[in-house]
């Protein structure tokens, strides 16, 4: 009895087995999608931190590009360059020009420089500040020191001076973007590092107003643009703005007349002095 | 009609109201200068008329509407255009403002002109002299008074409701207009009642205004149909739409406006100034005014200049006490705090509140505990726990879905948190973010 038993359900699971076994080899065959082997390659190359900053939504969709040749290896901001090379030499194809760019902060103005008007102290972050009155800073464009930045930062680039301001590490900035969206005043924007003039200032006010709420704003004098070559930099709104298409003519020169250097000349990363202020403020 | 004199939920915090609920309103002196942001109202910003060095005579026009959703704006002083420049705006932006040095020696006589005579005009004339006063609603969101007066022909509108309640603890400047200034109060609502050809008014009133309620009932014309109805005391009873549904129980659908259910809901001090227009003949200069809080030595009822900055209207009632810590523009449930004394007063600032160190310390916030005591208080009856999850998770296209456009950040919610989760405060947050990103809430 029991022996009927087994033999039958072996036998019923058996041919559902081989039925379903034979619609399977059958789907294999007549529904195959071909897929390029060298796209799962690629990507296992690829740092897999799927950040965005190429321009796609992940790192497969880029190694899909690659090898589609729509894509450079450079265009990854976040492979060094030996990484590059390598999925480079995998495919056969030019590295393509890397041109690195970095995260840049418009706002130079720490605690040790800008007027804090009235002191925030509900829910911390940047975002929830600047809903109360800007955030208590005197200057209603400048940065608000709560590191919102600092922690939407995926590689540990971004790192909060003492005087409340955050200073991009070049080295592991990937300019993948998602401090220019976090910022609540817009203080961010991705530059290639060739681009040495910067205005480390928002501020639309002019003059004294803008000199009493922060040491380091742009006044809107317009020296630098006099000081600068033919329409490297202009004046709009009380703001000098430099012209990066005319890059090669910038010169340090420049900023030599700034009165408050909220016009800058970078060699590395922002506010070396500030940094080595706060070293000899800690010690 | 069946009134319920109150509306579910919502919250009940102290009054505080005694500090200048008995205060005379006055005037103060003329401040040495005025700011006069050209964006005070709901709309397009007004647009600037004048030029630095030019002499302007209290009541001219300094900037011009531009557009139906705009109102002007009008020198509320006599002095001379010092500069137009970015000045501090009480919502914490700078904005573009007309910088008036007040002249010290003029009697600020406005110029003589012509008061047009409100019962020879027609609705359409009541409206477009309504929009020229430069008109607002005084009570905080400073929409253009003209833009209420005119719905669209479709909408068949049955009723003026009257707003009173001034539920926002501290604040007493509609109190002292109902009772210093009610016929003023009831000539605006019969212009209103004539602009928009109703014949049913009625004015909703917490019963803590005993003599408010009296002096509007005292003085009420026989020959209008006003109703003066007196509401349980209740947070926020001053937004219109639960107004709506205490003093004449209709409902306000979701992303509606009041005017979908054939109402118009007016604050009685907005309704006092279109009577103002009419007497005095001079547009929107000047506005009632509480300085209150227990950060202010002086807590009075005042009535400034609009563009006069907080420094100077503080100074009115005495200068900021030692412990004086946080200064509010509006009440303490939805008011703006304030960074900065050089901030004006707008046609919309309802009071000016100073909170003093105890009452401003920080406090620390917990963990939530699903205790549902904010559900029980939400006046739209949303789910503010869920909705403060997502709020700290930043995902605000989900709050959408949760019915975020429907929060007023009316604060019950913060109030009653035994954490002390500032709710209103991230559903606020929220709504900046998707502002930006274009989304309508």
């Amino acid at each position: 009895m029991a022996a009927t038993e087994i033999a039958v359900s072996a036998l019923i699971l058996g041919g559902v087995g081989t039925v379903f076994g034979v619609f399977i080899a059958f789907a294999n065959r007549k529904l195959k999608v071909w897929e390029d082997p060298r796209i799962g390659e690629v990507e296992e190359l690829l740092p897999g931190t799927n950040c965005g900053a190429c321009g796609t939504p992940g790192c497969r969709a880029f190694a899909e590009g690659l090898v589609a040749a729509e894509q450079q290896p450079s265009g990854c901001t976040v492979m060094g360059p030996d990484d590059v090379d390598d999925v480079a030499a995998y495919l056969g194809v030019d590295a393509g020009e890397a041109n690195k760019r970095v995260a840049r902060l418009l706002c130079a103005g720490g605690a040790d420089v800008a007027v804090q008007l009235a002191t925030y102290n509900g829910h911390a972050t940047c975002q929830a500040a600047a809903a109360v009155d800007g955030g208590g800073k005197g200057c209603n464009w400048g940065c608000l020191g709560l590191a919102d930045c600092e922690v939407a930062c995926d590689f540990n680039a971004i790192h909060m001076t003492p005087f409340g301001l955050p200073v991009v590490d070049q080295e592991l900035c990937t300019a993948c973007n998602d401090c220019v969206e976090v910022c609540p005043k817009d203080l961010f924007v991705l530059m290639p590092v060739e681009q040495q003039l910067l205005v480390q200032c928002r501020s639309l006010l002019e003059g004294d107003a803008a000199e009493e709420l922060c040491e380091v704003a742009c006044t809107g004098c317009g020296l630098c643009a006099k000081d600068a070559a033919e329409g490297v930099i202009s004046m709009v709104d009380g703001l000098a703005v430099v012209d990066y298409e005319r890059n090669e003519a910038a010169t340090v020169a420049a900023i030599e007349r700034c009165p408050t250097r909220a016009i800058t000349w970078l060699d590395g990363p922002q506010f070396p002095e500030s940094q080595r202020a706060a070293r000899n403020f800690a010690v | 009609m069946s009134t319920r004199e109150f509306f579910r939920h919502g919250v009940h915090p102290p009054e505080l109201k005694e500090l200048t609920a008995a205060e005379r309103i006055r005037r103060i002196p003329f401040p040495a200068q005025v700011v006069l942001p050209l964006r005070q109202h709901i709309g397009a910003p007004a647009e600037v008329l004048v030029r630095p060095g030019d002499r302007v005579e209290r009541g001219d026009k300094i900037a011009a509407a531009n557009g139906f959703v705009s109102v002007p704006v009008h020198a509320s002083a006599t002095g001379v255009v010092r500069e137009i420049s970015r000045a501090p705006h009480p919502d914490g932006s700078y904005a573009e403002a007309v910088r008036i040095d007040v002249d010290a020696h003029s009697a600020q006589v406005p110029r003589a002109r012509m008061i047009p005579d409100w019962r020879g005009l027609d609705a359409k004339q009541l409206v477009a002299a309504i929009q020229e006063g430069g008109l607002v609603g005084l009570g905080g969101a400073a929409f253009p008074t003209h833009v209420k007066l005119s719905p669209p022909p479709d909408q068949k509108i049955d009723m003026v409701v009257l707003n009173g309640c001034e539920c926002e603890p501290y604040l007493t400047t509609d109190h002292r207009t109902m009772v210093e200034y009610p016929e003023r109060v009831h000539l605006g609502t019969r212009i209103m009642m004539t602009c928009l050809g109703v014949d049913k008014a009625v004015v909703g009133i917490e019963r803590n205004k005993p003599d408010a309620i009296e002096a509007m009932r005292a003085t009420a014309p026989s020959d209008l149909d006003i109703d003066i109805v007196p509401l349980t005391v209740k947070y926020p009873q001053g937004a219109e739409k639960m107004l709506i549904k205490a003093v004449i129980d209709r409902e306000v659908p979701e992303g509606g406006l009041p005017m979908n259910i054939g109402v118009v809901v007016q604050n009685v001090a907005s309704v006092a100034t279109i009577a103002e227009i009419f007497e005095t003949g001079l547009p929107l200069v000047e506005r009632i005014l509480t300085v209150t809080g227990h950060g202010v030595r002086k807590p009075r009822n005042l009535i400034v200049p609009v563009g006069t900055m907080l420094r100077d209207v503080v100074a009115a009632c005495g200068g900021l006490s030692d412990d004086a810590a946080e200064i509010i523009m509006g009440g303490p449930m939805m008011g703006l705090a304030q960074s900065s004394l050089d901030t004006p007063i707008l046609k919309g600032t309802s009071g000016v509140v100073v909170l003093n160190e105890e009452q401003a310390s920080p406090r620390a916030t917990y963990p939530c505990i699903r205790c549902g005591h904010c559900l029980d208080a939400c006046p739209v009856f949303l789910d503010p726990q869920h909705l403060g999850s997502l709020g700290l998770n930043q995902e605000y296209p989900s709050m959408m879905e949760h019915h975020l456009s429907t929060c007023m950040l009316c604060g019950c919610c913060s109030y009653v948190c035994p954490s002390r989760i500032p709710l209103s405060h991230i559903f606020g947050v929220a709504k900046a973010s998707l502002r930006g990103q274009g989304v309508k809430v």
